[in-house]
């Protein structure tokens, strides 16, 4: 198990809170909620170790177009990187639904 | 494949010890023994499950919670509490030494998880119509076969003995079903209290009331059944001093402690329960 | 089109909608009336479970026990549904406490006379192994807080499938006054894994799905008696059974306490002779129920 935190700058605020996704086999949980402060930060629990890199560029990419002042948790049990990817365009979907 | 279990004679021996007799009752299976007797100034009623190798079911001979267990276990209990309706209601001290619910095609097919819950169901509607039931761990009180026998009980107390244990699955079963290996397994019960399969370690939990120390529990002698006569009478009176749910059981330093998670979300869901 | 794709599309053609595909969250709220669904405990509270991350397992926000007040025909209401994608549906501390915590909520207000009708959407293999003894402790809670309840409300089981409801929370189903299972739900206390690694192969051998389930399948369940409603996968269907099953009151006598006539049954089994789940059916069909 691996923690890892990232923090990106924001372009506007997040009005609500949402949860998308189950911890089980391949799939993740996020939780996503406006931050404190006008930054995004990002909190990875994963159950596979060593993959920093990968999580950081699949964040990085969903964040050039987020842009949201979030404060989000991803819970991952093995989730691949599009699986990743989906997950959080899913949240940022229901943020703006 | 793990057929060999070993039959243990704790039931039993307790059960003589605290009344003087066998509990055989007529008409049910010999696995199931009531026997009334003295406990105090008042009658109790003293409820065991034993090993019976002639067991008309194959599956439930060897200490196991079956199904003509279950249903007996209920019968009996309600016998109890139908006594009691107009009275007083009597202590039920259930001596705990059950190796596991009985593992078979046939208990499942004939509803073996019905006859286990018929017999909490009865200890539990004991207990909320005001008897003090006593959980007496003697030896093995595994899974399935404790919920059913002792785990509604008022109060837990158990003997200080290293064959008394308590856990939701068999060791060697444990081990395959988590992928680890038994050495693993025992290292990870010493760090992470529920895990762990003795005695010492699930008192750590705040779930008994009273860890009994310095009693032979294989051969108890005079001394030894005073002092667990003296346990069990402070339990019941304890129980009559209290509500009739399992509220006790968080109660305790330990509990506090260990199954602060427990509290916590009975905390908080009380805060949330109605709309502000 | 995929294989999935092609059967939402016969569902909808059906007009039915799938309960077994929705997760935790959305059968609680499809159960509830419309609008009606407050969650408690929700993942922003973050009670997790203290315990899997000591042994390297990502805990789930929610502990995978959905809780929901709402309303069932304008009634108060109380759903706990157990989430079987995360840790199998298992028991452990949170999870557990989660639902008999809301159990034990539920009788303080039927004491106060103010009843909230109870429902366990119960998917789960037992006690979680990894929090064991506190997974075990916490479904004996469930057990207390089920036959304390059921005094006062009936309290309404649905296992719909897929994992189906095994272990010491096989003993909470039967604690129910009414269960409604689906066609795709299984229900027994020793999972057939478990009843092939610790009586043998010849026992049971667990990869033998068409016995596995003319033992411990829904339907089969339901034809013996040992369930009260059996549905198909069919999410409306499923919240009017549970309305229906409210609206029967509290059953005339407890599944559980019916010790006399299960004894009787019982006694005329012979253990010595064949017996397979057509069988059953041939002796216990029909008998009384409450």
């Amino acid at each position: 198990m691996e923690k890892i935190e990232l923090d990106y700058p924001a372009r506007h605020a997040v009005p609500r809170r949402v949860h998308v996704g189950v911890v089980g086999s391949g799939d993740l949980e996020v939780l996503l909620e406006p931050s404190p402060d006008q930054r995004a930060h990002v909190l990875v629990n994963t159950s596979v170790d060593g993959f920093g890199v990968v999580w950081k560029s699949v964040l990085d990419r969903f964040f050039e177009r987020f842009g949201g002042a979030a404060s989000i948790e991803i819970n991952d049990f093995g989730a691949t990187p599009g699986t990743v990817m989906l997950r959080l365009e899913q949240a940022a979907e229901a943020v703006r639904a | 494949m793990s057929t060999q279990t070993e039959v243990s004679a704790r039931g039993i021996t307790w059960l003589r010890a605290l009344t003087a007799q066998d509990g055989v009752i007529q008409g049910a299976p010999a696995t199931v023994r009531v026997a009334e007797a003295a406990l105090g100034d008042e009658p109790a009623s003293f409820i065991a499950v034993v090993p019976d190798p002639h067991n008309r079911f194959p599956r439930a001979r060897n200490g196991e919670v079956g199904l003509e267990e279950g249903w007996t276990l209920a019968r009996q209990v309600r016998k109890i509490i139908a006594a009691g309706k107009d009275g007083v209601r009597r202590p039920i001290i259930a001596l705990v030494d059950v190796s596991s619910q009985a593992y078979g095609r046939r208990e499942e097919l004939l509803g073996v998880h019905l006859a286990c819950a018929a017999a909490a169901d009865a200890y539990a509607s004991a207990r909320l119509a005001g008897h003090p039931v006593i959980a007496l761990l003697v030896g093995k009180a595994m899974s399935g076969a404790f919920l059913a026998h002792g785990y509604q009980a008022n109060r837990l107390l158990a003997l200080d003995s290293p064959e008394v244990m308590v856990h939701a699955m068999g060791k060697q079963a444990a081990a395959r079903v988590t992928r680890r290996s038994v050495a693993d397994l025992e290292k990870l019960g010493e760090r992470i209290a529920p895990m762990a399969y003795d005695i010492r370690a699930y008192a750590k939990l705040g779930l008994l009331h009273q860890l009994i120390e310095g009693v032979d529990a294989d051969a108890p002698g005079a001394a030894d059944v005073q002092r667990v006569r003296e346990a069990l009478l402070a339990a019941i009176a304890d129980t009559r001093a209290g509500p009739s749910d399992l509220s006790s059981r968080l109660s305790s330093p330990a509990a506090h402690a260990t199954r602060a998670a427990s509290i916590e979300v009975r905390r908080r869901l009380a805060e949330q329960w109605d709309v502000a | 089109m995929s294989a999935v794709a092609a059967v939402r599309n016969h569902r909808q053609f059906l007009g039915r909608t799938s309960f077994i595909e929705m997760g935790a969250r959305e059968r609680a709220r499809s159960i509830l009336d419309e609008g009606s669904f407050r969650e408690l405990l929700g993942p922003f509270d973050r009670l997790k479970s203290p315990w899997l991350p000591l042994q390297g397992i990502v805990a789930q926000a929610d502990d995978g026990v959905v809780l929901a007040r709402g309303t069932l025909d304008g009634k108060p209401a109380l759903v706990a549904a157990i989430e079987s994608i995360y840790q199998g549906g298992s028991m452990g501390e949170v999870s557990g406490a989660k639902i008999a915590g809301a159990l034990e909520l539920a009788l303080r207000d039927c004491e106060q006379g103010k009843p909230v009708l109870p429902v366990l959407l119960l998917e789960t293999g037992g006690v979680r192994l990894q929090e064991a003894n506190l997974g075990l402790a916490v479904i004996a809670e469930i057990h207390a807080a089920i036959v304390a309840l059921r005094r006062h409300v009936p309290v309404i089981g649905v296992i719909s499938g897929m994992v189906g409801c095994f272990g010491g929370m096989s003993l909470a189903a039967a604690l129910c006054s009414r269960l409604i299972l689906t066609r795709q739900a299984r229900l027994g206390m020793n999972g057939p894994e478990v009843i092939e690694q610790e009586a043998g192969i010849a026992e049971l051998d667990a990869s033998d799905r068409a016995l596995v389930w003319s033992l411990i399948g829904g339907e089969q369940r339901h034809a013996v008696g040992l369930v009260d409603d059996l549905l198909e996968d069919d999410a409306v269907a499923i919240a009017a059974s549970v309305r229906a099953a409210f609206a029967q009151g509290l059953p005339r006598q407890e599944r559980s306490a019916q010790v006399e006539l299960y004894l009787e049954r019982l006694a005329a089994i012979d253990p010595q002779q064949p017996l397979d789940g057509p069988a059953l059916r041939a002796i216990w069909h029909g008998a009384a129920q409450s």
